[in-house]
């Protein structure tokens, strides 16, 4: 599937919920049903610091296609997470450089994409196209 | 509706409807305002202070002969007298408009400090401090080679004084506390705090951050030093606060900032000072805030602090009750005397999951460290999830907080 086609399935499933419980309800099951963080990557130099919540992400290149993992302490950051890790994980460094995020905002979650939320999503976000170029510098 | 408690009654309602901002609606619901230890909202009667003087008098002061300039210069200056009044400070000269109690900290710390204490010499802060009243004195140590030492947090929130005791000695030349904290809303014994570091000769800054919109605050019977508040948070404007200073003091102090209105004359060989308070208000001030800032203080004074007082504490108490009763709460700042602060965790819910559930319902609470992460430390938390609560707030909106928690944790399961 590419980005996009994750992205659409994305808003097709928000569409179900009509009003915000529901939307958080499955919001924080995503975050509970994330496949767990290896423990040997819980460091300081993964963390990326929100002042409220703290972000864990990890990437490595498998093949020629990128793989991210994540974790955050708090349970809808993770659930926020584990979208963004389905949209770009598993892509090629040039396909997570070139999207264009679009289904935050069409799903109604894009303030917590805002820096004022300081909850590490918005420098993850930064943080995994950084690794995107990283891994195209060293390809090319 | 008469809201009425053993020791106030109030009308409510008309209180409410001086604060439009609290008639919105926020996610699809009606906005409860529980972040007031941040910030307090603001009366019709301060937001027309400001538009009014922009509209019928800005002119820059003390210097202009017109009638616009004097209009501006007599509003700006009974302003001065109002925080005096405030205060029950003995004089308007010992007033100094800063930008907010985080530079009349640092005002302090750069001159007073700066000045007056050389290496080896000792600053002692708080437990309970918010990171304004740390980091200037930090900067101060490294600078000149001083210790900064802190008074420990008992398990309740209050402070540690027969530590405190110990700690006090002829190094010990500034003691800076909080008089509430924004954290815990731990009320602290500052008189006491004086009154035994004047002791030892030392000086005392009192944070009033906090304690300004709740506590009746009289600098002269504390006998405090320099006494700092912000006026955002006694419902005035941001950007303005004011820092009492014992006479004596101001005027050993060396200036803060260079500039316009702090110089009596100034040739390139020498400049000599201006007198107080303007010796550390240099520049063009912020005169619409200034002249808000007073009537914010009519307003407070215009309700009573003993009937804001006595009616906040009823709301700490319910709330108090309440939310401890949901299970896996643990209430964090327990002390005999608060301010009204809630500072609470919820077992196994992270605060920021808190605070996203409860805007969803419209209910504005702070979550995090609150600036304050040495409490944090030392309750061994990242951080909790607060309400604060102001006058215009209601029993109505606990019990909608208190709902909201039950959906957070229902969520949550
Ligand atoms: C106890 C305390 N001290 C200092 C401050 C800093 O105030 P300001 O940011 O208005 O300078 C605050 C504000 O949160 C506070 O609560």
């Amino acid at each position: 599937m590419t980005i996009n086609e994750t992205q659409d399935e994305i808003i097709e499933e928000f569409e179900l919920f009509d009003d915000w419980e529901g939307k958080y309800e499955y919001i924080i099951d995503l975050g509970k049903k994330l496949a767990p963080f290896e423990e040997q990557f819980r460091t300081e130099d993964h963390i990326i610091k929100g002042c409220q919540s703290r972000v864990w992400l990890h990437a490595e290149l498998n093949g020629d296609k990128v793989v991210f993992t994540a974790d955050s302490d708090a349970i809808i950051v993770k659930g926020l997470i584990s979208m963004l890790v389905k949209v770009l994980s598993r892509h090629t460094p040039e396909e997570i450089i070139n999207a264009d995020l679009y289904f935050m905002e069409r799903v109604g979650l894009q303030q917590h994409l805002a820096q004022t939320r300081s909850n590490g999503l918005a420098s993850m976000l930064k943080q995994m196209k950084t690794y995107a170029l990283a891994f195209s510098a060293l390809k090319n | 509706m008469m809201t009425t408690t053993s020791a106030v009654s109030f009308d409510i309602e008309r209180i409410r409807a001086d604060f439009p901002i609290l008639d919105q609606e926020v996610n699809g619901r009606k906005l409860v305002y529980f972040d007031n230890a941040a910030t307090t909202q603001k009366p019709v009667a301060v937001i027309e202070a400001l538009m009014n003087y922009y509209r019928g008098y800005n002119a820059n002061i003390h210097r202009g002969i017109h009638t616009l300039a004097e209009k501006a210069t007599a509003d700006f200056e009974a302003s001065r007298r109002a925080v005096r009044d405030f205060l029950n400070a003995p004089s308007a000269e010992e007033i100094i408009f800063t930008s907010g109690t985080t530079m009349g900290i640092n005002l302090v710390a750069q001159t007073y400090g700066r000045h007056f204490l050389k290496a080896g010499d000792e600053i002692i802060i708080s437990g309970l401090e918010h990171h304004s009243n740390i980091v200037p004195w930090q900067m101060l140590a490294g600078e000149k080679g001083l210790t900064v030492r802190a008074i420990p947090v008992l398990e309740n929130g209050e402070l540690d004084m027969e530590t405190f005791d110990t700690m006090l000695s002829d190094r010990t030349k500034i003691v800076a506390v909080n008089h509430a904290s924004n954290s815990l809303g731990t009320v602290n014994p500052v008189k006491e705090i004086i009154a035994k570091a004047h002791a030892v000769g030392a000086v005392v800054l009192v944070d009033g951050a906090q304690a300004s919109s709740h506590l009746e605050i009289d600098v002269q019977d504390l006998d405090v030093d320099f006494y700092a508040f912000s006026a955002h948070k006694l419902y005035g404007p941001t950007g303005i606060g004011a820092l009492y200073g014992k006479r004596a003091l101001l005027e050993a102090m060396p200036p803060y900032m260079g500039g316009g209105e702090m110089i009596k004359e100034v040739t390139f060989e020498k400049t000599t000072f201006n007198d107080l308070p303007y010796k550390f208000e240099a520049g063009t001030p912020n005169i619409a805030d200034v002249v808000a800032l007073k009537t914010a203080l009519e307003y407070i004074n215009s309700i009573g602090k003993s009937t804001i007082s006595a009616y906040e504490n009823h709301l700490l108490t319910y709330a108090t009750e309440q939310v401890s009763q949901i299970e896996g709460v643990r209430i964090i700042g327990q002390a005999k005397e608060k301010i009204s602060v809630l500072s609470f965790v919820l077992e196994g819910i992270h605060h920021q999951d808190i605070g996203i559930i409860l805007d969803q319902q419209g209910i504005a609470v702070r979550t995090g460290h609150h600036c304050t992460q040495p409490v944090m430390d030392r309750f061994c938390i990242l951080g909790t999830t607060r309400a604060s609560f102001a006058f215009y707030n209601t029993i109505e909106e606990i019990d909608k907080l208190v709902a909201g928690l039950h959906r957070v944790k229902k969520l949550m399961a």
